[in-house]
């Protein structure tokens, strides 16, 4: 009996040990993948709202970590494009918290001139078919923030047009858009209040040590 | 002859008679999750497909050495680590349909269909059999998922194929069709319940066609009637 449960587990030992090497070696083989995979989508999304033409730097690496509850609770990055170590644009994490379902994580690309560069939808768990306008893949939407200014803090145009302001609502969902225009707002607020100082903020995240 | 008589009999088994989603309904979670889109339903089958293969495989070639206490550790052992390679693989090579599939991908291990496979066909019978039994268990599960997937994508969305390059890289945006344009997308068909919906015509329609063969067929008119099996051949 004794022997059959010390065999037994030793059996189960080994097959644990024989799996967990499997893992480890394809995680091996994939590892470096996975983070240029990672590195070239952040590559992707903030080459398309900030033109890359427009600055010298390479802004992915360029990154700073910010703590600010305009931003949301958690802390963010802001990524900064340069041009002969002039300011030109800078792209935000932020988080608007009150989306339909959660958190909607988005990108907001901001010109050093409070001008808006481009907003992208990182992540998000709307309905879809519904708040899932907001991707780029479903609805032309989330361009309408390209080009637009704030004008002073209450901006009162600032909102979605059921509210009086000057952004369309999706058709049975004014919930999600509402979530995305505050806190794009709230964003170029915070942008516009500290932009001397972030340019002057030495680059304190590396990518590989955003991915874990 | 014989041996060509059970690869037969383990294809109709895998597709038709036996199949796991629209018979043995094993594997609902991810079926039903997933199948929004073509893509997703034939990322997450090919995967499934994959695992169940080399899970298969794996579970015949070391039923020698697998006391029978401890077989259905190993064998959600052997399942765990494979669904966690194809994690890391579809990760590393398709990263797009990685992030809308992601959180379904770990569903795998889940998926009652492989174990269920593992302890009723690869446990008993040689790794040749297996593998071929993987492959059409898998199959026979992935033709669902496509179907489901494209009944869904067209009513919700009214297209086919959408973000198929996720999946097969940039050159399938090609195959992306427009059936037709719709003003609000059709939101049953999108959510879980349309799922449901969908799955539960499916399965009445293979149900028709079986009650037709039978018609068609009156020597075998005295079916018995017999209870869902995931165990063909006890």
């Amino acid at each position: 009996m004794r022997k059959t449960i010390e065999k037994n587990a030793q059996l189960l030992a080994l097959f644990a040990v024989a799996c967990t090497a499997l893992i480890a070696f394809v995680n091996f083989l994939t590892q470096d993948k996975i983070i240029e995979q990672e590195q070239q989508q952040l590559i992707s999304t903030l080459s398309s709202i900030i033109e890359p033409s427009s600055h010298d730097n390479s802004i992915s690496q360029t990154c700073i970590i910010l703590e600010d509850e305009q931003l949301g609770e958690l802390p963010q990055k802001a990524y900064l494009a340069t041009n002969n170590n002039s300011p030109v644009a800078a792209a935000i994490t932020t988080t608007a918290p009150d989306g339909y379902n959660g958190n909607i994580f988005l990108l907001v690309a901001i010109n050093f001139d409070g001008t808006l560069s481009g907003v992208r939808a990182i992540k998000h768990q709307e309905t879809p078919g519904l708040g899932d306008k907001v991707e780029l893949r479903k609805s032309q939407w989330i361009l309408s923030f390209n080009g637009k200014k704030i004008l002073d803090e209450n901006d009162h145009r600032w909102a979605v047009a059921k509210d009086g302001g000057m952004f369309d609502q999706f058709t049975g969902a004014t919930i999600t858009p509402r979530a995305v225009v505050n806190a794009v707002k709230r964003t170029t607020n915070y942008f516009n209040q500290h932009k001397a100082e972030l340019f002057n903020t030495a680059p304190n995240c590396s990518e590989n040590a955003e991915i874990k | 002859m014989k041996l060509s008589d059970e690869y037969k009999e383990l294809t109709w088994q895998g597709l038709w008679k036996n199949n796991p989603g629209l018979v043995q309904l094993l594997g609902l979670c991810p079926l039903l999750a997933v199948t929004s889109t073509v893509t997703n339903a034939l990322g997450l089958g090919l995967a499934t497909m994959f695992v169940l293969i080399c899970s298969n495989a794996t579970v015949s070639a070391i039923q020698q050495w697998v006391p029978k206490e401890i077989r259905i550790p190993i064998f959600v052992l052997i399942i765990a680590a494979f669904v966690t390679c194809v994690q890391l693989l579809m990760n590393a090579f398709t990263y797009g349909l990685y992030q809308s599939l992601g959180i379904f991908l770990p569903l795998i291990v889940t998926n009652c269909a492989i174990i269920g496979r593992a302890e009723a066909y690869a446990s008993k019978n040689p790794l040749k059999q297996a593998s071929f039994d993987g492959f059409m268990m898998g199959l026979g599960f992935l033709l669902v998922l496509i179907v489901l997937g494209g009944i869904r994508e067209i009513l919700g969305q009214g297209t086919l194929f959408d973000g198929a390059d996720l999946l097969l890289g940039e050159w399938a945006s090609v195959l992306r069709v427009e059936v037709f344009q719709l003003d609000n997308q059709f939101l049953l068909a999108i959510l879980p319940p349309g799922a449901f919906i969908a799955m539960g015509f499916l399965i009445a329609a293979k149900n028709k066609i079986d009650a037709k063969l039978a018609e068609k067929a009156p020597k075998k008119a005295n079916v018995e009637i017999e209870r869902v099996r995931v165990n063909f051949d006890s």
